[in-house]
């Protein structure tokens, strides 16, 4: 058991139907993210990149293979080796593209009822969701409603509560894709920042080609394959 | 914090409006049990007020109220040599329709026994009791009319000398009081054409009866006005009412008048169970009906109103679901709101009818027992009608998160 590792996977394959309409989506993928490290996996649409997301998620399991975070099994095939819905409270933020907050909550709501579904009070929930807007720099937003932010400002809201419980793991799946380069930018290197001071291992999902510099290593996928990893200094060159 | 009220707060509008209708329906479920409950304090306000023990009716009729009933005058008399007896009183009840300033003008007249009953135990809101046997009237205000105010009843012009409150008939008819020779003279009343036509018949009658032929004398009594011909009974009364004296036994003077072969005697347990099983009975069946099936309709357009508000959260409860809520936060988001909902709308229910039941026709009694009541049922239906929401909610996948 490797402590260092925020998340490993072991020969993730998944499996829709049977027989005839069998469709392997993912196949035999294995990862590796430690903590305070930033990956990115690229790749086509339909090569399994969501499937991956929400198997190591916690969302959709695996037909077969294992998911360990922070070195703990969690997932051995489609068995769950814990309770699902509190380890993801307590271990896993996520951030997509778009929808990522609850309409009728402002802001601040939207980071602090992460907390509280964690067991925060009211008020340690307030002051630690308060910090994290002033970090994340939307502080000045905090009482506005969703509808009220611009697509850059809901991005670091929602990375906000992703990093609400100090989660060892962040999964993003296409955060930036809303955004304009300059935002998407933004966003990507707040993930890396957040990364190394939160020493969270963070997955990235992405189609954009201007911000692999920003991460460690660079997966592609395809067929539900993924390749070994690169150095995103390489792989930029 | 309080997901349902920040739902709430941010659909503030349609929630308002969607409770506001809910609210309107409540009350209509609620004024039917208050016109349920008015009926039968209608029914039995009558037999309470006048404050008789015992009802002497015509033999095996259920009258006055349930049905016709004629018995002759002098049963009071009789009725007083029955030993036990305290008051014997004359008592007649009918129901007239006539126009007033242009509009129709329902009405119970009911005959007081005058000189023993001028009205004195009527609840009187203004004015005062009879003074004199003749021409004089004391009303019920739904009646509309006022102090001083003359009505003609048959040949006779009555003045309005007091108005009382809440005295209305089995059918919710406001009442007058008159006495009983008035009352018999309004129910009696017959146009002077027919009297004409009624004496003109009886002297033709009469020339072919041997008794007119043998003693002319006796034509000319023909002539004379119903009441003084002596062969013809005095008008009849509906009823004779009985008050027994301190510490006689009831059961024993109920059996004794019994015992007449023309009558029938009724306790006021008996009375009121007469107007309430027969007369209440199948109108309390009725509203019962539509209470039922207004509560059903409530209940299913409560369901669908959960049920879509649940639908337009979907996206945020898979969100809370992905994040980690437990099951329980989900289930008190839908849960709270469909009791708020209930809760507000049984509240406006109730506001919104206290200002309207009082300009419904018949008379609205919300009793606390009834009001309590509904609010378990609204309560039960509240949760009830969440359940498919909930059903809903608890379906959603977190993964459904993702999808945007």
């Amino acid at each position: 058991m490797n402590e260092h590792l925020a998340i490993e996977t072991r020969g993730l394959t998944k499996v829709y139907g049977s027989g005839n309409t069998e469709v392997v989506a993912m196949r035999d993928a294995t990862v590796a993210v430690r903590r305070g490290e930033v990956i990115a996996l690229l790749g086509p649409s339909g090569a399994g990149k969501s499937t991956f997301l929400t198997a190591v998620g916690l969302i959709n399991p695996p037909t077969s293979g294992q998911v360990l975070i922070s070195g703990v099994l969690v997932l051995d095939g489609p068995i769950a080796l814990v309770h699902l819905r509190s380890f993801r409270r307590k271990h896993i933020g996520y951030v997509f593209q778009k929808s990522n907050l609850i309409p009728f909550l402002s802001a601040r709501e939207n980071v602090q009822i992460a907390l509280q579904l964690d067991g925060a009070s009211p008020r340690r929930a307030r002051r630690r969701t308060l910090e994290l807007l002033e970090e994340l720099g939307v502080a000045d937003r905090a009482e506005n409603g969703t509808s009220m932010l611009s697509g850059g400002e809901q991005q670091r809201v929602a990375i906000a509560r992703a990093l609400a419980n100090d989660p060892s793991v962040i999964l993003a799946d296409e955060p930036t894709a809303a955004l304009d380069s300059h935002r998407g930018r933004q966003v990507m290197e707040l993930f890396r920042r957040v990364a190394h001071e939160h020493g969270a291992g963070v997955i990235v999902v992405t189609h954009d080609q201007r911000t692999l510099e920003v991460f460690d290593t660079i997966y592609e996928m395809e067929d539900g394959a993924i390749t070994n990893g690169i150095h995103s200094q390489e792989a930029v060159r | 914090m309080n997901l349902a009220a920040k739902d709430i707060q941010h659909n503030l509008g349609r929630f308002a409006l969607t409770v506001f209708g809910i609210g309107m329906l409540l009350m209509i479920v609620m004024g039917m049990g208050g016109i349920y409950r008015g009926l039968v304090e209608d029914a039995t306000l009558l037999v309470e007020r006048i404050g008789a023990d015992l009802w002497v009716v015509q033999r095996d009729t259920r009258g006055p109220f349930a049905e016709v009933s004629r018995v002759p005058k002098t049963l009071v008399y009789r009725v007083l040599a029955v030993p036990g007896v305290e008051s014997a009183r004359e008592f007649v009840f009918h129901t007239i329709q006539r126009e007033q300033n242009g509009k129709p003008l329902r009405m119970s007249v009911l005959g007081l026994s005058w000189p023993l009953d001028k009205g004195e135990w009527l609840p009187l809101v203004a004015g005062r009791p009879l003074a004199q046997n003749h021409y004089e009237m004391i009303a019920d205000k739904t009646l509309g009319l006022r102090p001083h105010e003359q009505i003609k009843l048959g040949k006779e012009t009555y003045t309005v000398v007091g108005i009382t409150g809440g005295m209305a008939s089995t059918a919710g008819d406001g009442m007058i009081f008159v006495t009983v020779w008035d009352s018999q003279a309004i129910q009696f009343d017959t146009p002077n054409e027919a009297i004409r036509l009624e004496r003109a018949a009886r002297e033709h009658r009469s020339e072919a009866t041997d008794l007119f032929l043998s003693q002319p004398v006796l034509t000319e009594q023909l002539s004379r006005p119903v009441a003084e011909l002596p062969a013809v009974a005095s008008p009849e009364l509906s009823a004779v009412v009985v008050r027994v004296a301190p510490g006689a036994d009831m059961d024993a003077v109920a059996a004794a008048i019994s015992t007449w072969s023309d009558v029938s005697v009724f306790t006021k347990a008996g009375q009121e169970d007469l107007l309430l099983k027969g007369m209440v009975d199948k109108s309390r069946r009725q509203l019962g009906m539509f209470r039922a099936l207004l509560t059903i309709i409530a209940a299913v357009i409560m369901a669908l109103i959960l049920y879509t508000l649940t639908l337009d959260k979907l996206h945020s409860i898979a969100l809370l679901k992905l994040i980690g809520a437990p099951n329980r936060v989900i289930l008190g988001l839908i849960l709270q709101q469909a009791i708020v909902l209930g809760g507000v709308g049984y509240g406006i229910a109730f506001l919104v009818g206290q200002k309207l039941f009082p300009y419904f026709p018949r008379r609205v009694v919300l009793t606390s027992e009834d009001l309590l009541r509904l609010a378990a049922i609204v309560l039960g239906i509240s949760v009830l009608s969440s359940l498919l929401g909930i059903w809903r909610a608890m379906r959603v996948e977190p993964n459904e998160a993702l999808m945007g």
